[in-house]
């Protein structure tokens, strides 16, 4: 019983964590978006030769994906695999 | 020189001398034909040795769970980096500068969210279709009859996109005919998957997704050995001849909306797409298909990041006007540019594996849709389970074969018809019927059969509707001088309203043994069939 009790909070906390991760993924990408469509000017000005806020932004949405699967899959490759295995046992 | 394309450069009013330029596109070429054989002959040697291998219904769909991880995260970016992606995108930046890259964005987010959501769960709960996991605590036959139906349907419109995509790529680059190309795709592509099933088709989506990343790398590094290695320095020759405009959003987000709407339906989509999510059982373990969608990601965003730099370098070293002029949509941007860089030898290696792209996508759709008509509505519903392996790997070739002459007849059937929008219209369908369904029978308790089996029907019946009531129909193809609806894409709307059907059906209906095997399925949500 007491491993279904330690079960059932790791899948709370897993849930949490997947929720918060994709929550940031929607605003970063939503807000890449928006800004393009109400802030044409801003996203059209330079931030040094031949780049514009717009160009930047669009590739750190790119990273911001890497950096997001990234510290998802560290979380999970330890923490959560290793409570796995105690539960298992 | 083939006809049509002639005609096509013809009718092209001339701006000038520049556009008159002697381009290789359209005629047959030795290179590409070379690298084209070569391609096939190792895809079919690959086809033998799978099919030797495949024995079972286990090796058929999902290769025997023998993929490891880096294998599965170059298949999944294979199967997702189709042809539209490369020759499109880079099109759309080459003539339209910053606008294309909100596409290059939109096509990678969707991965964080299948990572985070789906994979795992999926690969703990399925065996072969994701219908395994929606039906997994829920009543067998209605689930499985409406996710077949949103699976199919799915497939189907990125199957016809895809062909008639093929069709004219092939035309424009090998001079073959439209008709000769569509058999030559379904045929290699229904041999892969008829002998060699899964273990074929993931070889090869490898090699496909090798072969464009690379091709796609050289094509850069070349692109910036012009400009001193600096992606800036390409960016500011593009403003200086075209001005800073290209640097800044114009007119694709006229409408917010619109742009919001497709962005969910890549977002969300991408964890609904039947071949995709087919992908994670062919790994050992969920801790493999947490790892290959981070290898995917990874590889997906550099390529995505890659078109920057082709669609600006093909902006300046190629200009869009010849560009245009070889093909309005601009989809040959990347050849040409191969074409200028490295002469005909190069054309024809792009051009090959741009013919590779598109054969290993439609590959991967058809295995994902024959997997849905034999082991979803023939083995799980006709025969209640109860279907021997021999009868079980028979039915899904037989799938196979139908579900190819039906792409084929498609492909021809469509030829000339607008069908770019066919691919946000599957994304739509994948985000709207099969995201929610798999959302709420994987992580609410209180699902019902019938919340969920509606939330699914309504999704794909209320993405058909609204796209065909779109401005995309009713203007751009019937020429209707309005439309009822007012987005391109409908998702903003066919989302929440998939989900609310999904909650409100559910909490007006009970289903007692649904919630009853929530604990069970939680349990084998996280520690798979075996903990």
């Amino acid at each position: 019983m007491h491993n279904d009790a330690r079960l059932r909070a790791l899948a709370a906390r897993r849930t949490r964590f997947a929720v918060t991760l994709t929550i940031a993924m929607i605003v970063i990408y939503f807000g890449f978006i928006l800004l393009i469509a109400f802030k044409k000017p801003l996203m059209g000005g330079l931030v040094a030769p031949g780049l514009s806020l717009g160009i930047l932004l669009g590739a750190l949405v790119i990273v911001a994906s890497w950096v997001l699967t990234w510290l998802y899959v560290r979380w999970a490759n330890s923490y959560y695999d290793r409570e796995l295995a105690e539960i298992r046992r | 020189m083939n006809a049509p394309v002639h005609a096509l450069l013809q009718a092209v009013p001339a701006a000038g001398d520049s556009v008159r330029r002697a381009t290789q596109i359209g005629e047959p070429n030795a290179v590409a034909m070379g690298f084209f054989f070569v391609f096939i002959a190792i895809t079919l040697g690959i086809t033998y040795w799978a099919a030797k291998k495949t024995r079972t219904t286990e090796d058929f769909y999902a290769a025997g769970r023998s993929i490891s991880a880096g294998q599965n995260g170059f298949a999944l970016a294979g199967d997702y980096m189709s042809a539209a992606s490369f020759l499109g995108i880079a099109g759309l930046v080459s003539t339209t500068g910053f606008d294309g890259l909100i596409y290059s964005t939109g096509w990678l987010v969707g991965w964080p969210v299948v990572l985070f959501l789906i994979a795992e769960p999926l690969r703990n709960l399925g065996k072969y279709t994701f219908a395994d996991v929606v039906a997994a605590r829920l009543r067998q036959t209605p689930v499985r009859i409406a996710a077949a139906i949103g699976t199919l349907a799915t497939v189907i419109f990125y199957l016809i996109a895809q062909m008639v995509g093929a069709g004219g790529l092939i035309k424009l680059m090998f001079g073959l005919t439209y008709e000769t190309a569509i058999v030559v795709v379904g045929m290699a592509m229904i041999a892969y998957v008829l002998f060699g099933g899964m273990i074929a088709t993931t070889w090869v989506q490898i090699v496909k997704a090798v072969l464009l990343l690379g091709g796609a790398t050289i094509l850069a590094v070349m692109v910036l050995s012009r400009f001193g290695f600096s992606p800036l320095a390409l960016f500011r020759a593009a403003a200086e001849r075209y001005g800073d405009g290209v640097l800044a959003p114009g007119k694709l987000v006229a409408n917010p909306m619109d742009a919001v709407s497709l962005g969910m339906a890549l977002m969300f989509g991408t964890a609904g797409l039947p071949h995709i999510l087919m992908r994670f059982y062919t790994v050992p373990d969920a801790q493999a298909a947490r790892k290959s969608v981070f290898y995917a990601t990874g590889l997906i965003g550099f390529f995505y990041l890659m078109t920057f730099i082709l669609g600006f370098g093909a902006m300046v070293l190629v200009t869009p006007e010849v560009i245009t002029s070889v093909d309005k949509g601009g989809n040959m941007a990347a050849p040409l540019l191969a074409e200028s860089l490295g002469g005909t030898p190069f054309l024809g290696f792009i051009a090959a594996v741009a013919f590779a792209t598109i054969l290993a996508v439609v590959a991967g759709l058809t295995l994902s849709g024959a997997a849905a008509l034999s082991h979803d509505l023939w083995v799980s519903v006709a025969k209640k389970g109860e279907a021997t392996p021999i009868e079980q790997l028979r039915v899904a070739r037989i799938s196979t074969v139908a579900l190819g002459v039906i792409a084929v007849l498609l492909g021809i059937l469509f030829k000339g018809q607008n069908v770019a929008f066919m691919v946000s219209l599957a994304f739509a369908i994948a985000a709207s019927a099969n995201f929610p369904a798999l959302l709420l029978s994987i992580f609410w308790r209180r699902c019902t059969t019938l919340g969920v089996v509606t939330s699914m029907l309504v999704g794909t019946i209320s993405t058909l509707l609204l796209i065909y009531l779109s401005p995309t129909i009713q203007i751009d193809i019937l020429k209707h001088d309005a439309a009822l609806f007012p987005l391109k894409n409908p998702a903003l709307i066919t989302i929440p309203l998939s989900f609310a059907v999904g909650i409100v059906v559910s909490l007006l209906t009970s289903d007692p043994e649904a919630s009853a095997k929530f604990a069970q399925v939680e349990r084998q949500v996280h520690l798979g069939a075996k903990g």
